[in-house]
């Protein structure tokens, strides 16, 4: 026992420094954080609406977001990773025919109305979040932000940042489907 | 010269906060102020709200001063911002069972660091020489009587 001991603290060591090796290559990004509304239902919103759209009069209100899965994109037209982002939200909406909505978050009505007329216009309807309270009580750290909502209309998913092709196909599509069929 | 650094001390800090946020009931403004140098900046993280100039930390302070003006105490305005960005906003973690990794490990590392040091201490200590036997005494007594020549 005695001839052993002196090993216990070159095991501790190794131990601790295989820890932190396998948490400092295992390439995950310390700065991207789980939303803390996870699985819980989507904030109430009521918000006018940038076009009288398919929803209710020129408002876009969290109930629309009840009994089908949707995909909530905040964006703006003064940030530039949206319009990195703005093409794979198109093909998400038109060919892959996911229900999606957006909120633009602190823009002024006629700007957003511009860069959707310039880049297309994904959403079903677009809600305008003048003051980014809405933002506040989804927890958003800033534009662009996605998130995805099941049927029961909870928080399923959230991407911080722009929406790449490669997350489209690997997480979120797949992700998508499988609370359609749910 | 002299007045030059005079003129440096008179010099205010510049702070975040917007004479436009603050609130006017001096006691409310004290509280929040408190607060908002408890909870993080989240975008730029290691800074508290207090101290951040980003627009999101000021949207956060407006929202906390509203929160407080509506009659919310310390502890439910804090609740109010954790539901929606998590514990993460506090910059001092909460207590509890899930942290007190956090916040006593390195106590307990301290103390077994210090049992382990101890012991060994106390293992190195040779323990008080035997006292010398008659012979040794006779040849001590021997080698001291030779005179140097």
């Amino acid at each position: 026992m005695r001839r052993i001991a002196f090993l216990a603290p070159l095991v501790l060591f190794l131990g601790l420094a295989g820890w932190f090796a396998a948490a400092l290559f295992s390439g995950r990004d310390p700065r991207e954080l789980p939303s803390a509304l996870i699985d819980k239902p989507a904030p109430e919103f009521d918000l006018p609406s940038l076009a009288v759209g398919d929803l209710a009069d020129g408002r876009l209100s969290s109930a629309s977001l009840r009994g089908q899965v949707t995909v909530v994109n905040f964006f703006a037209s003064w940030c530039a990773p949206c319009r990195v982002e703005h093409p794979v939200l198109l093909r998400m909406a038109r060919q892959e025919k996911i229900r999606v909505i957006g909120i633009a978050y602190k823009d002024r009505p006629e700007d957003s109305r511009r860069f959707l007329a310039e880049l297309g216009d994904p959403f079903l309807t677009t809600g305008i979040d003048r003051d980014g309270r809405t933002g506040i009580d989804f927890g958003l750290y800033g534009v662009p932000e996605t998130y995805v909502i099941d049927k029961l209309g909870r928080i399923r998913k959230r991407i911080v940042g722009p929406v790449t092709p490669a997350l489209l196909d690997r997480e979120l599509l797949p992700l998508l489907r499988a609370l359609e069929r749910s | 010269m002299r007045l030059l650094f005079a003129l440096f001390l008179l010099a205010a800090p510049a702070w975040a906060v917007q004479p436009d946020e603050r609130l006017a009931d001096p006691a409310l403004e004290a509280r929040a102020r408190a607060l908002s140098k408890e909870l993080r900046c989240v975008v730029c993280h290691n800074e508290s709200i207090d101290d951040s100039n980003a627009t999101l930390a000021r949207d956060i302070r407006i929202v906390l001063r509203e929160r407080l003006a509506a009659g919310d105490s310390d502890g439910q305005a804090k609740a109010f911002l954790v539901a929606r960005y998590g514990d993460f906003v506090l910059l001092r973690p909460p207590v509890r069972a899930d942290t007190y990794l956090l916040w006593f490990g390195p106590f307990a590392l301290l103390a077994l660091g210090g049992a382990v040091a101890f012991a060994a201490q106390r293992r190195r200590t040779p323990a008080a020489p035997a006292p010398l036997t008659p012979e040794e005494q006779a040849r001590l007594a021997a080698l001291l009587r030779e005179e140097p020549k």
